[in-house]
């Protein structure tokens, strides 16, 4: 089904399925992303990690499509080009599963799977969806995924956050997507859900796929990453192959290394006010000492 | 492996598939209503249940429920439009004034009155489209230009507020066959508008549970951004469903030239509600994503049962209104309280 690009035979760095140099995205003065590069191979894990407001978003909606960029070079299988929608990525051969609009929650997660590229039977006026093969493959997909759905009628929108995302990332492989946009997936879910979450992340990943996997969370992308990309503000503050980098230097850099020092006098205990109960002298005195 | 994992599966579908198939409906809580209107008109008007009554409910149900269908769909695709009322009326005065001033056979006004409506639905949908405004204001604002190039038109080519009539010109016969004439079955008079209305009910059935299209405006009404990420083709499938409307418009106007000979240029104003009240009685969900055709269907006969019901009961038809606002009102916490029961179920 989805194949991984024949590897180029230059024994090198075989060709990225999707490469950005130097890529930059203005929204009127406001610059949401400057001189951002990022490689993605088959059967590898990009991560791009960043804080709030940091330009991921921005990110993605350009290798999805949703966005043109301003300036820098965007390469799909080595060629030059500018996604002008969401439907020529898709194409391309890029599927892209968003953390919040991912999927229509009150259809059915068969039609939901379908969605926008429905398998059609007979001609004319009686041109129909092909239901039997929609309902069953949505089925068989997904236990191929791990996922024993009960009735693959319910609405998506009763499936739990991890479920969804899986769906969603069961139906881009399906599809034969290439490479895969990954918008916080774990950033809503919990410990145990993240794990499946980011064991499908794998198992796409050994399909071959390339994989886009947008976080704030290092030890997430630490997990599964093969490269990394940080981003601040806007701007790459740090790009690193998985061998250069170790977890502890990756958080101190996604946190930002001073600034969490800052945080961590600000988030100091005060003592508690002697009208709201607290005791005067004591507390405030071992908080001082741990402090220093 | 695969297979045993399915064999599970299926069991437990069978547990709870019955009950809870019936209760994911759309229009449970409107056949429930209209059940109850039913029988309230059966006990309280005698005359209610003869046959040439019902036949006399269906036909007021048939006239709003050509509407209601395509306006259902536009529900379930997100979007109100408000012009609906309105475009029946102008539907009527083009065709007729069409024919009349150019002496053309009645025919070629049917044809420019159609054209008319669907460029009216592309209009309302490339605004909306383009600007990105709610379709509330937009269709506000077409439901006033059109009121009042209704009136004004009119006064301004027929001199008066209605239209002349027409019955003596050329193809006049035809269409009134087509658009109302009258069947006998048995000993009871049924009117063309039944069939036509089935037959809308039935197309949208097929489009919105059978077809590529179908899926979109579920799609679009139920979350547009994620039909647009994955390639819906979100723009074109809202100004198909404001086409739609222009083409119920378009039947219910003709119906309305053809039965009564002339239009009063004032007319529709207020129907536009009416056609959204059966929608949403109906089931559809007014933020869009969830209903059916069939659901718009009952709640048209749940208005033609309580609109004619309270005539048969000798009632003050003033009545009517609050009856209706009162059905509304229950069919929508009862289709709430239905939808909350079925997923809680799951």
């Amino acid at each position: 089904m989805s194949t991984a690009k024949t590897p180029a035979p230059d024994p090198g760095e075989p060709q990225p399925l999707v490469e950005l140099d130097d890529v930059s995205k203005f929204y009127g003065n406001i610059r949401a992303l400057e001189g951002v590069s990022l490689e993605v191979h088959a059967g590898e894990i990009s991560c791009v990690l960043g804080d709030n407001g940091a330009g991921k978003s921005t990110l993605i909606k350009i290798i999805s499509g949703l966005h043109r960029h301003d300036a820098g070079t965007l390469r799909i299988e080595g060629e030059d080009t500018s996604l002008s929608s969401p439907r020529e990525a898709l194409d391309r051969g890029i599927a892209t599963v968003y953390q919040d609009l991912a999927v229509v929650p009150l259809m059915p997660v068969w039609r939901n799977f379908f969605l926008g590229s429905e398998p059609t039977r007979g001609k004319g006026p009686l041109k129909r969806l092909d239901v039997a093969r929609m309902r069953e493959t949505t089925r068989t997909e997904l236990l191929r995924m791990g996922i024993d759905l009960r009735d693959v009628d319910q609405p998506i929108g009763t499936l739990s956050g991890g479920e969804r995302q899986c769906v969603a990332i069961a139906r881009a492989v399906y599809f034969g997507a290439k490479v895969l946009v990954l918008d916080e997936p774990t950033a809503a879910l919990g410990v145990k859900q993240s794990g499946v979450v980011l064991k499908y992340v794998a198992a796409a990943r050994d399909a071959g796929l390339g994989v886009v996997l947008i976080t704030h969370n290092p030890h997430h992308a630490y997990l599964v990453g093969d490269r990394f990309v940080l981003l601040k503000r806007g701007a790459m503050t740090g790009s690193h192959l998985r061998a250069d980098i170790s977890l502890d230097e990756l958080t101190r850099q996604m946190a930002g290394g001073n600034e969490l020092e800052d945080l961590r006098h600000e988030l100091e205990r005060a003592p508690v006010p002697t009208h709201l109960g607290g005791h005067p002298a004591k507390p405030a005195q071992e908080t001082e000492n741990t402090g220093e | 492996m695969t297979a045993t994992a399915q064999k599970t599966a299926d069991e437990r579908l069978v547990e709870t598939s019955a009950l809870r198939k019936l209760l994911g409906r759309p229009e449970l809580g409107s056949v429930v209503g209209a059940v109850a209107v039913f029988a309230f008109f059966v006990v309280f008007a005698d005359s209610f249940l003869r046959a040439s009554s019902l036949a006399t409910v269906l036909y007021a149900a048939s006239t709003l429920g050509i509407m209601a269908v395509p306006v259902a769909l536009l529900m379930i695709g997100g979007e109100f439009d408000l012009s609906a009322g309105v475009l029946v009326t102008s539907s009527a005065l083009i065709s007729s004034m069409f024919s009349y001033q150019m002496t053309a056979n009645v025919w070629v006004g049917v044809g420019v009155s159609l054209l008319a409506t669907l460029a009216i639905g592309v209009f309302n949908g490339v605004m909306l489209t383009r600007t990105q405004l709610p379709s509330f204001i937009i269709t506000l604002g077409t439901f006033l230009m059109l009121t009042g190039m209704n009136l004004g038109f009119t006064k301004l080519i027929s001199g008066t507020v209605s239209t002349k009539k027409i019955s003596d010109m050329e193809g006049f016969a035809g269409a009134h066959d087509l658009f109302a004439s009258t069947l006998t079955l048995g000993d009871v008079d049924f009117k063309v508008t039944i069939l036509w209305w089935f037959g809308l009910v039935a197309v949208a059935t097929w489009i919105l549970l059978r077809t590529r299209a179908g899926n979109w405006i579920f799609a679009c009404g139920g979350n547009k951004e994620a039909a647009r990420a994955v390639g819906v083709p979100v723009t074109a499938t809202k100004i198909g469903l404001y086409m739609g409307v222009g083409l119920g418009a378009w039947i219910a106007g003709q119906h309305l030239l053809f039965s009564f000979d002339t239009v009063q240029s004032g007319e529709g104003v207020g129907n536009e509600l009416i056609y959204i009240i059966a929608a949403v009685i109906g089931g559809c969900l007014i933020t869009g994503g969830y209903g059916s055709a069939v659901g718009s269907a009952v709640g048209a006969l749940i208005f033609g049962m309580t609109s004619k019901g309270i005539v048969y009961a000798e009632w003050d038809p003033d009545w009517f209104k609050f009856f209706l606002g009162a059905m509304l009102l229950l069919a929508t916490l009862l289709n709430h309280w239905v939808r909350k029961r079925a997923e809680a179920s799951k």
